[in-house]
């Protein structure tokens, strides 16, 4: 059992949770994940780390409700239970000195390119960050970035904060601008990733994307996370979740994330009823 | 009055009723049944049975406690060599082991010695009886096991019973591997493992769930925090695909995710349990093993109307044990015998909707000494399918080993172990299970742990490595 210590809620449906795993903070890496079961007949689903603390034996976690488990997820207070919270899995991210490096987060992806670009940063890179959100009500994440970014650009699809558009746009324009930039690190939905891997691939800037597949046990033991990343099959959970954006087939990505869409949507319908 | 010469038949549930629930298929003797076939036993002076067993259950003497209805002791005889009862009497070969010895399998009537077995264990459990826990003198010595698979838990009870203060750490949030995640409730229920691991708890063992051990600790630590020694019973745990075109399409299982999303996460209670799986009316399942004959069986009770196994060899080849073979045809799962899947087609929206095969005939023997399976050119077919599960085994699962260079491994990337106990290249660390073999059965799985719990004492006591 796994106590939630902190539990904020930011917005509509975004929850900032801190939970007791002292293993877990003692070994994470930017980069890596959780699978946390939030009840005894929860499903297993991986969570990215945002942020650790090692004194504490504490993890930080995002947590978008889009469905029912991430919904009862949402729904536990402060000095409640997760029944499991299992990590760090994955491989840790790459992140060395490379020059100029633009990190692009989108939505609650924002929570893995957090600790990310505070490595880029630690390792000495100059650090553009873009962070875009549906709207206001999701933003999450601002000022700690603002710390470690030596730009930070803040979008949203309807302008309700920062400036209205696409992080894939805010792209383009530095780009466009003449900026060197080396390395970029893409962490969002799937068609977010896609649409930034295009333009960088035009470019040949070097993309990193984290992959948010659908997984059951996280150690490779299933096969149900894989992907093609250069024509070859890989499990996001062992092999990744990190690969070279552009080697990856983004559309099978989207197509595998939606395999389960009609019982996503009834399980989550009959929880709003129950409620 | 005579004594009963014919071996005692198994009731199942009825096939009817059987194949809409995942409720166990074998029902187990009654009382009578039991005596009436324990009663066959010859109580041999030199039981061949007892040496077909890889743990050496005491058989013999624990039937003829039957015979005498001390069914609380015959089950303390059992637990001298092996710790899960409960679960080898309804999984265990027992036709290529302690039956295959029994002096009565040249009639082809040898004792049901698993029958027998389960009966002792489901009597003291459906009696309520509390069984003692033997004293143990403790030593306060740390060994910890990794994987709370067959092998970890019987190496950990074994310790235990020697003394050991035992940590058992398991990746998934439910102890028992293989035989919760993998292995369905109508073959072998799961409050059947969860006896078993609540009895190795009582034996002092600690089981620490959610550990994934090379990623949230590693072996180092471990040794760090005091452990004296180690035993890697990591299973396989790598499912094989096919690399073949359209292979990631939606609705394309591995066996594994197939069999955990049913089993340990129980998606066929789905919308009550939160994981879900696709159903499928025409679930094709690739391969020929117990692990095949499970998902094909258990897609049935999820309503398939065809529930296929395609194997590219013949019916003599089959792998799996011949008993679940038996059910899956009487249960009605078709089989495609010389058939190899070439590619899979999917429709608008990435699901499978076609197989692409190709009839194999046989050819010459190959290395593992059956005949291989050979493409018979321009016989090329196609077969709709709705759900597709590859169960064509699995290889070694690098996520502790690749982060442990000091254990060796082989090209097959199984650890290498140099003694019958499993020493592997690290100091202090056993291995045993398929992360050594390849996969293979539970019992065999058990005999390893054994070997590797005496193999821990010995080197604990003398510290003596090579």
């Amino acid at each position: 059992m796994y106590q939630i210590i902190e539990h904020q809620k930011i917005g509509q449906n975004i929850h900032k949770l801190v939970i007791k795993a002292p293993l877990i903070a003692r070994e994470a890496k930017p980069g890596q994940f959780v699978i946390l079961r939030s009840y005894e007949n929860g499903e297993r689903i991986p969570i990215t780390i945002c942020d650790k603390d090692k004194e504490r034996g504490s993890i930080t976690l995002y947590i978008q409700e889009v469905g029912k488990s991430t919904a009862k997820i949402g729904s536990l207070k402060e000095n409640d239970y997760i029944v499991d919270v299992v990590g760090p899995l994955g491989k840790a991210a790459n992140i060395e000195k490379v020059g100029t490096v633009v990190t692009i987060g989108g939505g609650v992806g924002c929570a893995i390119t957090y600790p990310e670009t505070k490595a880029y940063k630690e390792a000495g890179n100059y650090v553009i960050s873009i962070m875009g959100f549906r709207n206001v009500s999701y933003k999450i994440l601002e000022d700690e970035m603002k710390k470690i970014s030596d730009e930070l650009y803040i979008t949203t699809d309807d302008g309700s904060y920062g400036e209205k558009g696409f992080v894939s746009d805010k792209l383009k324009e530095l780009i466009n601008r003449g900026k060197k930039i080396d390395e970029v690190l893409v962490i969002g939905p799937a068609i977010m990733m896609k649409v930034v891997s295009d333009i960088t691939k035009e470019y040949g800037i070097k993309t990193i994307a984290s992959l948010n597949s659908i997984m059951v046990d996280g150690t490779g033991m299933c096969g149900a996370c894989r992907v093609e990343v250069g024509g070859k099959t890989k499990f996001a959970c062992v092999d990744g979740p990190e690969f070279d954006a552009h080697q990856v087939d983004f559309s099978l990505l989207m197509k595998r994330l939606s395999m389960y869409k009609d019982e996503e949507k009834l399980s989550y319908e009959k929880f709003i009823n129950e409620r | 009055m005579a004594k009963n010469k014919e071996r005692i038949d198994m009731p199942r549930q009825e096939i009817e009723k059987r194949i809409r629930n995942f409720e166990e298929v074998a029902l187990g003797y009654t009382e009578q049944m039991a005596l009436l076939e324990a009663e066959r036993c010859l109580n041999c002076k030199d039981p061949l049975c007892v040496k077909g067993c890889p743990v050496n259950v005491k058989i013999p003497e624990f039937i003829k406690l039957i015979n005498e209805k001390k069914y609380l002791e015959a089950l303390k005889k059992i637990k001298e060599t092996n710790s899960l009862p409960a679960v080898c009497g309804r999984v265990c070969p027992q036709e290529e082991q302690c039956e295959a010895a029994c002096v009565l399998s040249k009639a082809k009537k040898p004792i049901a010695i698993g029958r027998l077995e389960r009966y002792v264990a489901d009597w003291v459990s459906l009696m309520g009886i509390e069984e003692e826990i033997p004293k143990i003198d403790k030593n306060n010595i740390k060994v910890a096991v990794i994987g709370s698979g067959p092998g970890g838990l019987t190496c950990a009870a074994d310790l235990a019973l020697m003394g050991y203060d035992v940590t058992i750490f398991e990746a998934l949030h439910k102890a028992g591997g293989v035989l919760v995640y993998g292995i369905p409730e109508f073959r072998l229920p799961k409050r059947i493992v969860e006896r078993e691991v609540e009895y190795l708890k009582k034996l002092g063992v600690e089981i620490k769930t959610n550990v994934v051990v090379g990623k949230s600790i590693t072996l180092k630590d471990l040794f760090d925090e005091g452990y004296k020694a180690v035993y890697l019973g990591l299973g396989a745990g790598l499912p094989k695909f096919m690399n073949l075109k359209g292979e990631n399409l939606l609705n394309i299982y591995s066996a594994n995710e197939y069999l955990t999303r049913t089993n340990l996460m129980k998606a066929y209670r789905f919308p009550e349990y939160d994981t879900p799986i696709k159903k499928g009316k025409r679930v094709a399942v690739i391969g020929g093993g117990n692990v095949a004959m499970d998902a094909v069986r258990s897609a049935l009770r999820y309503g398939a109307s065809e529930a296929m196994i395609i194997y590219r060899r013949s019916k003599q080849e089959l792998p799996a044990r011949e008993e679940e073979v038996e059910n899956a045809e009487a249960e009605g799962v078709k089989f495609n015998f010389l058939v190899n899947p070439l590619e899979f087609i999917g429709d608008e929206n990435g699901f499978v909707k076609r197989i692409k095969l190709q009839k194999m005939e046989l050819g010459e023997p190959d290395e593992s000494g059956r005949r291989r399976p050979v493409p018979v050119e321009g016989s090329e077919f196609y077969l709709d399918v709705d759900v597709v599960v590859i169960a064509i085994g699995q290889t070694a699962n690098p996520v502790l080993l690749d982060v442990t260079p000091e254990v060796k491994r082989n090209k097959w990337g199984y650890i290498e172990v140099y003694d019958q106990y499993g020493r592997t290249s690290m100091k202090g660390v056993f291995a045993g299970g398929d992360i050594v073999t390849g996969e293979a059965t539970v019992i065999q799985a058990m005999g390893s742990g054994k070997k590797s719990a005496l193999g821990i004492d010995e080197y604990v006591k003398t510290g003596k490595w090579v």
